[in-house]
């Protein structure tokens, strides 16, 4: 008498089950092709003889790489850019990591309120308002046209943002692992190198990587700073492809937005696969 | 500003009196000398420009023309002008829709959502999602919004094309939308990294018990997942909305236009400070921005203080 | 390395305490004093080789660079030239040497629009040419090549401060295919503004052809002001500035919008979307390429660059240019009735080159700069893509190979008029452009006027600001 029901419900459950995962597997599907919808044309307009503002199956040609390469600045640009990139994030990752270790293990009075003061401020920073201030003091330090230069203000504007970050990070793990270390006579500078930064591993990366995308995209830091194209990033020089009367060459830009992106895609999955790109540890004290 | 750094090392040894949470052994003169080197970048490269970008919303300067050889001090006349101007109020409330729709709801419930979605899932599929939901994020800015015009194109747009509403400009009839959209199509990476780590990290114990009970999906996420990420969903939303009231991408794709009609506060600022200009007043509106800004995070802080009394 | 970082904490500290008066103006370094042996020059201009303005860039660096060198080395002087590429977006280019000419650093030679000479000139960053280059300024061969109105370009409050670099004019092209498909001449010659909007009514009847497109709205910023408002406003014989004044809600002004809405809100021979879209401009040049405007306001670039169907020259090249394209003088409102009683108008711009006040070299860098300007060095720039110069000398020997700009140059040029390059010149172009977008997105052409006027006293003072 029983048992009917209990197969009903079973076979409810089965078909609800299965079901459900059409469901998910249609709105996942739906997902994964909205966000892949506008990287089509970049994947294909770079190899079309002519690449307009729309999408069509290529006149499959390499002409606009060729051309590229004549281009005196464009290959050169993308390792400035990874450069400029890989030198802010080692700045910033290192000077953060200290910084937001000692916040995260120190009392210091005001310490929520100094660093939310400095995210803010980094907002006005590395906006259009904070250029001239900007430009003077490097004019004053006789840092233009130097990449310390460069490096220094990204650094100084993305600071504040890794160690809030990096420091909720630091707090999330587990104070007992120091302890032990200490036990056993380690140093802070020590715990810091050989405990707290391999936990840390995930989140260390997730900042480099956030970090290399800001300096990725930044145009006017770069710009204003630097004199000579041949020290110009791909950010600038993708602002050189376009005419007397302003149009954009799109055989020149498809091509080149495609090296620009590459590298730090291929830099973020590198990245992801060694290090298991998490944002917090996973750990809970 | 440099003595902390001149301090000689050993005198960390003196006051060995710490506090309970310097499990380190840090002191707090070696916490100084860990913390020094970034305040002193920070200092020097943000906070200085930044307090004379205040003074300089307090004049009349521009980078040409008279008042670039003589800026005069007109006190808080460039508050006034703003403060008086419709189009800031009209920016304003754009800026807080945009940052409503496209930081809050979007890139947060839908980051949130995908990490739900793809927590249980391993395999291809999840490296495919996640792929091009990060992929989206890492792409420079310039070059996604050609991706985004190329899509949105008035004639030969892939989404009229595909959805065979020929000659629909949707980034002039629906412009705001356009670009919550996109901006949800950039960020949403960045929440769903984060949540995806913060799930992880809820102690599979508790989801277990949850379901002993016979919790439904819904009442696990409000009575076991919430509580144990609440201070993740803090810090996201926080550096989202903040991230989101200052960003200048929106304008690759729309140069504030139609008339105006997306022109967020970061747009106001550029078409003011650049293209109009009148640097003083570009750099009083920051000012504004900022204590806008302020009293969001304000309202953060005081809700996460509520969450984990100290 | 210590030392190092120690003097930049030092300095750091020296600039903030120095700031306020950094900031009130005074440069921060002495110039140095001027060296024995060895100079070098810089020359910086908003042209890259492989990017925007490539052939100039080339030019600089393969002809002027080298010979300069070795004409100064016949004279004995070790002279090295360095060019300082740039290549981007206008506004971004003029923020740059704002900045450096600010800080007292900078190119020896600049290039720049000459609508920023006011500016800069007010703001003290450039100085007029005789006061920075010495005598052999005024002395100069070229300047009786160089008409006074293409002089003017490069010129504020009478005073020269730089060389004109080439000059234009702005015409109507038409498309002689569609015109005959319309039953209209193939060598059109509209006499007023009606002449225009009775052809283009003509072409509204052809399938899929938008008959007139002017330039329009804030999207494509000052095009709308350059290629439509202002020639329009100089054929109702007023000026955006003139004795002192700006213009308000004026007779002309209003006949001007009148004609936007007749084309773009009665009668649709315009397509109003299209000049609200971003990247409106672009699509509007290869819909002409593809046959699909009528009519367009544009300059003479347009013609050799834009539609150039030379290899990798043209944006939109049209392969039968010479043939379908056709161009014409812009009329103006009636027959006599535009600026000093003129039956066509034009409007030019110009970009130029200044000496950098702060130069150590300033006599020679003039030198290098006459150099620039020379016939000889005019014929090597254009070698590659021809254009018109300041130079009457060169223009007549090398334009003949082309009609277009032979009647630019012999046409156009004479009825033209320019810019003022005054510090306010954006901002009230910016509202005139915002006075377009307001007619053709519907507003009645009193209320656009008068909001326009409004804007324009906001900026430049109710006194200065002429009409109702």
């Amino acid at each position: 008498m029983t048992a009917t029901p209990v197969r009903k419900v079973a076979a409810n459950s089965t078909v609800r089950h299965f079901l459900s995962r059409v469901a998910f597997a249609v709105i996942m599907t739906i997902v994964g092709v909205l966000f892949a919808l506008p990287m089509v044309w970049l994947v294909l307009a770079p190899f079309d003889a002519t690449p307009s503002l729309s999408l069509s199956w290529p006149d499959w040609t390499l002409d606009n790489f060729a051309r590229l390469a004549e281009n005196p600045y464009a290959l050169r640009s993308i390792g400035n850019s990874l450069l400029l990139g890989i030198g802010t994030m080692i700045i910033v990752v290192v000077l953060g990591a200290l910084a937001a270790y000692a916040m995260s293990r120190i009392r210091i009075p005001g310490r929520d309120g100094i660093l939310y003061a400095l995210l803010l401020l980094s907002s006005i920073v590395t906006g259009t308002a904070a250029m001239v201030p900007t430009f003077q003091i490097i004019t004053q330090l006789g840092l233009i046209n130097s990449y310390v230069g460069v490096l220094l203000v990204l650094a100084g504007g993305i600071l504040p943002t890794v160690i809030f970050i990096l420091k909720d990070f630091m707090d999330s793990i587990p104070k007992s692992y120091e302890e032990s270390a200490r036990l056993y006579g380690a140093g802070p500078f020590r715990i810091l190198r050989d405990v707290v930064a391999p936990i840390a591993r995930p989140g260390l990366a997730f900042i480099s990587i956030w970090t290399i995308v800001q300096v990725w995209g930044n145009f006017l830091v770069p710009f204003i700073l630097l004199r000579s194209p041949d020290m110009q990033p791909a950010a600038v020089l993708m602002y050189t492809f376009y005419t007397e009367s302003g149009q954009a060459d799109l055989r020149l830009i498809s091509a080149f937005a495609l090296l620009f992106s590459a590298p730090v895609l291929i830099i973020y999955f590198v990245v992801n696969r060694r290090y298991g790109f998490r944002f917090h540890g996973g750990i809970k004290s | 500003m440099t003595t902390s750094t001149t301090t000689p090392a050993g005198s960390a040894i003196a006051p060995r009196r710490r506090r309970a949470d310097d499990v380190a052994g840090l002191g707090k003169v070696r916490a100084g000398i860990f913390v020094a080197p970034a305040l002193i970048l920070i200092g020097i490269f943000l906070l200085f420009p930044a307090v004379w970008t205040i003074w300089l919303g307090m004049t009349d300067y521009r980078l040409t023309g008279l008042q670039a050889a003589s800026p005069e001090f007109v006190g808080l006349d460039n508050y006034v002008e703003a403060l008086t101007d419709p189009s800031f109020w009209n920016s304003l409330w754009l800026t807080l829709v945009f940052v409503l729709f496209s930081g809050i709801i979007g890139q947060t419930l839908i980051g949130f959502g995908l990490a739900w979605s793809v927590r249980n899932i391993h395999g291809w599929t999840k490296g495919l999602i996640e792929g091009l939901v990060l992929a989206a994020w890492v792409i420079p800015a310039s070059v996604a919004s050609f991706l985004w015009l190329v899509l949105l194109d008035r004639r030969s747009g892939t989404i009229n094309g595909l959805l065979g509403t020929e000659g629909a400009a949707w980034l002039i009839d629906h412009p705001m939308e356009s670009i919550i959209i996109f901006n949800i199509w950039v960020g949403t990476a960045f929440s769903m990294q984060l949540f995806s780590s913060a799930l992880s990290a809820v102690p599979p114990s508790q989801i277990e018990s949850a379901k002993m009970v016979g919790a439904s999906g819904w009442q696990q996420l409000r009575d076991v997942i919430v509580p144990n990420i609440k201070g993740h969903i803090l810090t996201n939303t926080l550096l989202i909305t903040l991230w989101t009231f200052n960003t200048f991408t929106p304008y690759l794709v729309t140069a504030g236009g139609p008339n105006g009609k997306t022109e967020i506060l970061s747009v106001y600022i550029y078409e003011t400070a650049i293209p109009g200009g009148q640097l003083g007043l570009g750099a009083a509106i920051s000012l504004i921005m900022l204590l806008i800004n302020l009293v969001i995070a304000l309202a953060y802080v005081r809700v996460s203080k509520g969450r984990n009394k100290r | 390395m210590i030392h190092h970082s120690k003097r930049r904490a030092l300095a750091a500290f020296a600039v903030a305490t120095a700031g306020a008066l950094v900031f009130a103006g005074c440069s921060g370094e002495a110039p140095e004093a001027p060296e024995d042996g060895p100079v070098t020059l810089t020359i910086t201009a908003n042209a890259i080789t492989g990017g925007k303005n490539a052939a100039e860039a080339d030019w600089i660096a393969d002809w002027v660079v080298p010979e300069f060198e070795a004409a100064m080395k016949e004279d004995g002087k070790d002279v090295t030239v360095e060019f300082e590429p740039q290549g981007v977006d206008d506004e971004n280019y003029k923020t740059k040497i704002a900045l450096d000419l600010q800080s007292g650093e900078g190119a020896d030679i600049i290039g720049m629009d000459g609508i920023w000479v006011g500016e800069f000139a007010e703001a003290g960053y450039i100085k007029p040419l005789a006061e920075v280059g010495g005598d052999s300024v005024d002395a100069w061969e070229g300047w009786e090549q160089i008409p006074e109105a293409v002089q003017g370009a490069l010129s504020f409050d009478d005073e020269r401060y730089g060389v004109p670099q080439g000059a234009d004019g702005r015409v109507l092209y038409y498309n002689k295919d569609l015109f005959e498909q319309a039953g209209l001449p193939a060598d059109w010659q509209p006499e007023s503004w009606d002449d225009v909007l009775d052809a283009a009514r003509d072409l509204k009847k052809l399938d899929g052809v938008t008959p007139i497109q002017l330039n329009a709205g804030t999207a494509m910023g000052e095009a709308t002001t350059m290629q439509g408002l202002l020639p329009l406003l100089a054929g109702t014989g007023e000026q955006v500035y003139e004795d002192g004044k700006w213009v308000g809600d004026t007779d002309g002004l209003n006949d001007v919008l009148d004609l936007y809405k007749t084309i773009y809100v009665d009668e649709g021979l315009g397509d109003a979307v299209l000049q609200q879209e971003a990247a409106g401009r672009d699509t509007s040049f290869q819909l002409f390429a593809s046959n699909q405007i009528g009519i367009l306001l544009e300059g003479d670039y347009f013609w050799r660059s834009v539609i150039n169907p030379e290899e990798g020259v043209g944006t939109a090249p049209m392969a039968n240019r010479d043939d379908v394209v056709g161009y014409t003088k812009i009329p103006a409102m009636k027959s006599g009735s535009g600026v000093d009683d003129q039956d066509f108008v034009s409007m030019s711009g110009g970009t130029g080159r200044v000496l950098n006040p702060n130069s150590d070299h300033a006599e020679l860098a003039w030198e290098l700069l006459a150099f620039m300007n020379s016939a000889d060095a005019y014929e090597a720039r254009n070698a590659g893509t021809l254009a018109i110069t300041p130079r009457t000398d060169v223009n007549d020997e090398m334009l003949a190979d082309d009609p277009m700009l032979t009647y630019v140059s012999e046409e156009v040029l004479p009825i033209t008029a320019y810019r003022p390059p005054l510090a306010a010149y954006p901002q009230v172009s910016t509202a005139l452009q915002q006075a377009t977008l307001d007619v053709v997105s519907g507003t009645s052409v009193a209320d656009a006027a008068g909001a326009y006027a409004d804007a324009a006293k906001d900026i430049v003072g109710d006194d200065a600001v002429s009409g109702g």
